[in-house]
C-alpha cells in the first residue's frame, strides 16, 4: 500500500485524479506506465511480474489495433477506460433479489438457475447469499486432498510464484497480439490451476467459479498447467445474462498439457448483448490458447457464445506432443445485432497429431456470425490428421454467415477434411412441427438443438442441459 | 365434424378456392380427386392454416365451430392432423424426440399429463408394427433418408400414436409402390371409428380400392363439380376428368 501511496505522490500533476483514499478506489480513466505500476503495486506483485507487466505496455504502445475481423464497431478510445476498480461496496449492491431487476429475474427462472444462485449471479450483497461460504469451504478441502491448486491468480502469484513465474506467457507471449498485450500489462485477476502428477481431478471446476462470475473483471488472466498424466475439466462462465461494469473484455487463457494430461476447457458465455437496436453490449476480445506440450496429450475447447455484442476468439492447441490430441466444438449464436468472428488454430508440430473441429453457428435477427479457421501442419509434423465440419444454421433473411477456412500443409504426409455447410430454417420444416401441434418457437428450438447437437454432447451434462435452455431464450422472437 | 362453407381462398393474387362446399361428417371416408392444378393441394393448406394462403370468403368449421382464427398448431390441438404429400426431413432431430414433443405438447393443450417415455416407446414400437416401420427408425433423424414409401408409413405411424379426430390425407399413395400402398391404407382403416372422420385427396383411385370411401367429390377450377360414392371414383379413373367436366358443360 505504502508503494501505491508513493506512486500517486510523485506522479504530481495529478492528472488521472486520483482519488485520495487508496483503500477503496477506483483508477480514473487513462492508461500509461504509472497506471500499470499502480497496478502492479495495489497486488503487491514481485519485482519481476512488474517488468514483465511493464514490457508488455511498450509492446502494446507501438502495436496497432487489428481491422482485419469481419466485425465492425465503433472505435475504442482505450485512455477513457478505467483498468482498476474496487469491488462493489456491499452498501451500493441490490440488498435482496426484491432489488433486482426483474426481467433478470425472469431470465433465471427460464433458464433453471437454481434458486440458491441467482442472488450471488445477480451482485446481491455477499452476506445476503445463503450456503456461499459452505460450499467453497468443502471445494477446497477435496481439491486440497488431492493435490490440486485452484486459486487466484493474484494468490498464485504470492503462494506459487515460480509456477507462474515458468508459466506464465509459455503459451501466449505478452507481443502476441494487440489484446494479448493489452492483458498482459493490465490484467486485474483470474484463475490459477495446478494439478500435480497422475492426479485427477475430483470434480468439475466450476461451482466456485459460478459464484464469482458477477464479479470478474475486465482482463481476466488465466493459466491452468497439467502436469504428467493429470486430467482436468474447467466450466467458465454460466448461463445467466450478466452485465458487467465495463464493456472491453480481454482475457487471456493459457493452459498446459504435459505427457499423458487431459485438459478440457469449457465456456459457456451469455453476456449482455446489447439492447434490440445492438447498443451497449458487451465487447468480448479473449486469447485462448493450449499448449499440448507433451506426448499424448489432449486439450479441447468447447464453447458455446450466445452473449455480447462482438465476440472475437480463437481458441486454438499447439499441438508439439507426438500422437497430441486437440479437439475444439463450438455453438456460436448472434441475433439482433450481435457479431461474432471465432473459430479456432490448429498448430501441427509432432508426429501423428490430431485435431478435430466442429463448429455450429446460427445466425438470426441482424446476426452477423463468421467461422475463421486455422488447420496448419508444420513440415515436421509427419501423420497430422484434421476434420473440420462448419455449419451455419440461418433464421430468417437479415443475418449472415460468412466462413474464412485457412489450410496450410506443408507435408506430404497429412490428412486434412473440410466439411461445410449452410442452411435455413426452411418454412416447411416450421409449417411440419407445427402441424404437429408444436408452438413456433418449439420448433425452432428443437431445429436449433438438432442442430448444434454434436457440439452440446461434449459439454459436462448440467452444462449440456442448460446450454439448451439457454439456446431457446437467446432465439426469443428470432422467427416471425 | 369438418365443414367448408362456401370457402373461397387465394395465394397472392391468385384465387385458388372458388367456393368449396363439403361437410365430412364423424365416421366417414370422404375422397377428393382432381386434376393438377385444380386446388386440391390448397384445400389441405388452407384447412390447416397455412399462412401463404388467405381466405377471402366463407368458412371453416370443425366440430360447430369456426377455426379461422385458429394458429397452425392450434388447430392440430383440437385434433385435425394432415398426413403430407412431401414430409420434410429435419436432421439431427430424432424422429422419438419428435414425436415425443408433439404428443405432449397435444396432450398438454388438452389437459392432459404428458406421456411418460416407457409408455411412449410401448406404444410406439406397437403401432411401428402396424405400418411395418422397423423400429430403428425411431432413432434416426426425422425422415432423414427415408425412402418414400418409409416417409409415407412413418406419416401413418405419427397419425396412429396421435390419434387425431380428424386426419386429413393429402396424396398419401404419391409415390408407393402397391405393397406400401395396402400398408398405408391399412394403416388408416385400423383408425376408421365412428368418432373418427378422413378426409383423403388423392390422384388415382387405386388407394380407394383398399381405403373405400363412403363419399367420392370430384375437384375441378377450385370447387366441388359432382359428389357419389365409391363407384364415382372408378368412373373417374375409367372415363378421366373430361368426362365430368363436360357432363357439367352440357348441364349448363
Amino acid at each position: 500500500m505504502d508503494e501505491a501511496r508513493k506512486l500517486v505522490s510523485e506522479r504530481g500533476d495529478y492528472k488521472y485524479g486520483f482519488v485520495s483514499d487508496i483503500q477503496s478506489d477506483t483508477l480514473a480513466p487513462g492508461l500509461d506506465e504509472s497506471v500499470v505500476r499502480f497496478i502492479s503495486a495495489k497486488k503487491a506483485e514481485p519485482e519481476w511480474l512488474l517488468q514483465w507487466r511493464l514490457k508488455a505496455f511498450r509492446a502494446w504502445e507501438k502495436m496497432e489495433e487489428p481491422d482485419w475481423p469481419h466485425v465492425s464497431y465503433p472505435p475504442l478510445d482505450y485512455q477513457s477506460i478505467s483498468y482498476w476498480s474496487a469491488p462493489k461496496r456491499d452498501e451500493d449492491k441490490p440488498q435482496s433479489l426484491d432489488e433486482v431487476d426483474p426481467e433478470i429475474l425472469a431470465t433465471f427462472e427460464k433458464l433453471g438457475i437454481p434458486m440458491q444462485e441467482r442472488a450471488a449471479l445477480a451482485g446481491v450483497a455477499v452476506d445476503v447469499v445463503l450456503d456461499s461460504v459452505s460450499v467453497r469451504t468443502t471445494f477446497k478441502d477435496k481439491l486440497k486432498e488431492a493435490g490440486v491448486i485452484f486459486m487466484s491468480f493474484g494468490e498464485a502469484v504470492h503462494e506459487h510464484p515460480e509456477l507462474i513465474q515458468k508459466y506464465l506467457g509459455s503459451v501466449v507471449p505478452a507481443g502476441d497480439n494487440y489484446f494479448a498485450a493489452l492483458n498482459s500489462a493490465v490484467f486485474s485477476d483470474g484463475s490459477f490451476v495446478f494439478v500435480p502428477k497422475g492426479v485427477t481431478c475430483p470434480m468439475e471446476l466450476s461451482t466456485y467459479f459460478r459464484i464469482n462470475e458477477a464479479n470478474t473483471g475486465q482482463f481476466e488472466r488465466t493459466l491452468i498447467v497439467c502436469e504428467e498424466g493429470a486430467t482436468v475439466s474447467y466450466l467458465e462462465g454460466c448461463t445467466a445474462p450478466i452485465r458487467k461494469e465495463s464493456q472491453l473484455h480481454a482475457a487471456v487463457v493459457e493452459l498446459v498439457a504435459l505427457d499423458d494430461a487431459y485438459i478440457k476447457y469449457s465456456t459457456v458465455q451469455n453476456w449482455y448483448p446489447g439492447d434490440k437496436q445492438g447498443n451497449g453490449g458487451i465487447y468480448n476480445f479473449v486469447t485462448k490458447r493450449g499448449k499440448c506440450a507433451g506426448s499424448r496429450s489432449r486439450i479441447s475447447w468447447t464453447q458455446v457464445e450466445t452473449g455480447s455484442a462482438v465476440t472475437w476468439k480463437y481458441p486454438s492447441c499447439l499441438l508439439i506432443g507426438d500422437d497430441s490430441v486437440g479437439e475444439f466444438y463450438s455453438v456460436a449464436l448472434t441475433n439482433n445485432y450481435q457479431q461474432a468472428d471465432t473459430g479456432t488454430k490448429m498448430i501441427h508440430i509432432g508426429k501423428n497429431t490430431t485435431s478435430t473441429i466442429i463448429s455450429k453457428g446460427i445466425s438470426a435477427g441482424h446476426g452477423q456470425q463468421s467461422y475463421r479457421g486455422l488447420v496448419k501442419v508444420n513440415g515436421g509434423a509427419k501423420g497430422a490428421r484434421n476434420y473440420t465440419q462448419c455449419d451455419s444454421l440461418l433464421i430468417g433473411d437479415q443475418c449472415g454467415a460468412h466462413t474464412f477456412p485457412y489450410v496450410e500443409v506443408r507435408t506430404g504426409q497429412a490428412t486434412v477434411e473440410h466439411e461445410a455447410s449452410t442452411s435455413r430454417i426452411g418454412e416447411d420444416q416450421l409449417f411440419y412441427l407445427r402441424q404437429r401441434g408444436l408452438s413456433e418457437e418449439d420448433a425452432v428450438s428443437m431445429i436449433v438443438n438438432g442442430f448444434c447437437k454434436e457440439v452440446f454432447k461434449e459439454l459436462p451434462m448440467e452444462f449440456a442441459v442448460e446450454a439448451r435452455k439457454l439456446l431457446e431464450v437467446s432465439l426469443e422472437g428470432a422467427v416471425g | 365434424m369438418l365443414e367448408l362453407i362456401d370457402l373461397h381462398a387465394r395465394v397472392g393474387d391468385t384465387p385458388i378456392l372458388k367456393g368449396v362446399d363439403l361437410v365430412v361428417p364423424k365416421g366417414e371416408v370422404h375422397a377428393i380427386m382432381g386434376p393438377n392444378a385444380s386446388g386440391k393441394s390448397t384445400l389441405s393448406k388452407v384447412i390447416t392454416g397455412h399462412s401463404d394462403y388467405e381466405i377471402t370468403q366463407g368458412d371453416i368449421r370443425f366440430e360447430g365451430e369456426s377455426i379461422l382464427e385458429l394458429s397452425v398448431e392450434e388447430r392440430a390441438h383440437r385434433g385435425i392432423f394432415m398426413s403430407f404429400q412431401h414430409p420434410v426431413e429435419i436432421p439431427g432431430v430424432a424422429t422419438s424426440v419428435f414425436l415425443k414433443a408433439s404428443l405432449n405438447a397435444v396432450r398438454e393443450a388438452n389437459g392432459l399429463e404428458p406421456l411418460d417415455a416407457a409408455g411412449f416407446l410401448r406404444s410406439a414400437r406397437e403401432k411401428m408394427k402396424l405400418v411395418e416401420l422397423d423400429k430403428s427408425l425411431l432413432h434416426r433423424s426425422l425422415n432423414e433418408g427415408f425412402s418414400g414409401g418409409e416417409k409415407k408409413r412413418n406419416e401413418v405411424f405419427q397419425m396412429a400414436m396421435l390419434e387425431p379426430k380428424f386426419m386429413l390425407l393429402d396424396e398419401p399413395d404419391s409415390g408407393l409402390d402397391v405393397d406400401a400402398l395396402r400398408v398405408v391404407a391399412g394403416g388408416v382403416n385400423a383408425l376408421r371409428s365412428p368418432e373418427r372422420a378422413v378426409l383423403v385427396i388423392t390422384h388415382y383411385q387405386r388407394l380407394l380400392d383398399y381405403l373405400v370411401p363412403d363419399k367420392t367429390h370430384v375437384f375441378v377450377d377450385g370447387r366441388i363439380v359432382k359428389t357419389g360414392d365409391a363407384e364415382l371414383a372408378k368412373a373417374v379413373e375409367a372415363k378421366g376428368y373430361q368426362w365430368v367436366r363436360d357432363e357439367q358443360a352440357a348441364a349448363r
